[in-house]
């Protein structure tokens, strides 16, 4: 019974992954893409890997679909002549070789791995006893493999940071997005009154609940990054100036206080991000509280775009 | 006990598919936006219901059965703010239905 619902599982992926491919308008292959994501979820669940379905629900489908959609939607004027434009049949039909071929050759890869796999999970259990966390995607995120982490929360400010470097001269340190124009009373203003509270406790008991079950801080963080994201749309708050400071240490803030703990862990327990004998998991509390609204400014900001109006004074 | 449990699962989570099919024959086959948000919000929304009540009894424990309870309200208020907006943007000359 499992094997024929992963087998219409795999089959419905193919489908919306073609679909998204050879959909002629933008946004209809969008349509498809969000799916697909909420799809790769459940694949993620078959595989029992729970915390990166929650992530590729969070950001992979979610984030990543309303980026998709306002690209879309920017891009619009820009259809037809790109249609124009595309590859000859001859290019498409080798690029499509190509990408079957190199998908033939990481499949084979899984599929031909020895029996049992080779993996650090036993070395994992045995060691997660050193930091303190339930949950061992935490324990390897935050404590074996913390530097992995660092360098993701620094990606994406690099990534912020890209974004705005979009913003025409004139309107550099201004406020992303249109001038709010929404009716703060319709109703995205109710939604935008009712989701928030709900949504906020739900982000931070994600982040909390991390440490033993799956979780964690980016799935929160996107979480309370759609919250505001949510507010901002409905016009109850703009968005903030770029330039302002709160904003600048909000965002730089939480990855400031990982590398100051990291350094502090070079300086006592003798390794970069090493954490000293029995107070990994304090400082992991720390670390995530204080990641988890820079990577949520983050992530809104990501999505709230580059500056597009002036900023209103400092 | 279980058994019956079980045969409750099954039949309203049975009725619940039937719902979602209905909504999508809707989607498909109505001619125009407005009709088709009826069918989805309308549709999907009992059909979820009909899903989360069925699945209650596989629960083990009470807040579990309220936390589904309360993604079903989440998913109401949302599909009802969403289809009012799409029906608003329509209306005022959006894409057309």
């Amino acid at each position: 019974m499992t094997e024929a619902l992963t087998l219409a599982l795999v089959g419905l992926l193919m489908a919306l992954a073609v679909w998204t491919l050879v959909a002629r308008d933008t946004f209809a292959a969008v349509a498809g893409f969000v799916p697909y994501g909420l799809l790769l979820t459940l694949a993620w669940l078959q595989l029992r890997a729970v915390d990166v379905a929650m992530t590729e629900a969070a950001i992979g489908a979610g984030l990543t679909g309303v980026l998709l959609i306002a690209a879309a939607s920017r891009l619009r004027s820009t259809e037809a002549p790109a249609w124009a434009e595309r590859p000859g049949v001859l290019t498409r039909v080798l690029a499509a070789i190509v990408s079957a071929a190199v998908a033939a050759a990481v499949g084979a890869g899984v599929l031909l791995l020895p029996d049992p796999a080779p993996t650090l999970a036993p070395a994992v259990a045995q060691n997660i006893a050193s930091t303190g966390v339930g949950n061992p995607i935490t324990a390897v995120l935050m404590s074996f493999r913390a530097m992995d982490t660092l360098l993701e929360a620094i990606v994406l400010l690099l990534g912020l940071v890209g974004i705005w470097s979009l913003a025409p001269d004139r309107f550099w340190g201004g406020r992303p997005g249109p001038a709010p124009t929404e009716d703060p009373n319709g109703i995205l203003g109710y939604l935008a009154r009712v989701l928030p509270p709900i949504g906020i406790v739900v982000g931070v008991y994600i982040l909390w609940v991390g440490a033993d079950h799956p979780g964690g801080k980016f799935q929160g963080a996107t979480v309370l990054a759609a919250m505001w994201l949510l507010v901002m749309l409905a016009g109850l708050s703009d968005a903030p100036a770029v330039d302002r400071r709160w904003v600048r240490i909000a965002l730089a803030g939480g990855p400031a206080v990982f590398i100051a703990i990291g350094l502090l862990g070079a300086g006592v327990a003798g390794a970069f991000l090493g954490y000293p004998e029995g107070l990994a998991k304090p400082l992991i509390v720390v670390v995530e509280a204080a990641l988890l609204p820079s990577l949520a400014v983050t992530l809104a900001l990501l999505l709230a775009g580059p500056p597009r109006r002036e900023g209103g004074g400092k | 006990m279980k058994a019956i449990a079980d045969l409750f699962t099954i039949v309203a989570v049975v009725a619940g598919a039937f719902f979602f099919i209905a909504g999508t024959v809707g989607l498909l086959r109505f001619p125009d936006t407005f009709t088709r948000l009826h069918a989805l919000t309308k549709a999907d929304n009992l059909g979820l219901g009909l899903v989360v009540v069925g699945l209650l009894p596989q629960m083990d424990g009470v807040l579990a059965g309220l936390k589904l309870i309360l993604v079903w309200l989440m998913v109401l208020l949302a599909s009802a703010t969403v289809s009012q907006l799409i029906a608003r943007a329509v209306r005022r000359g959006g894409p057309k239905p």
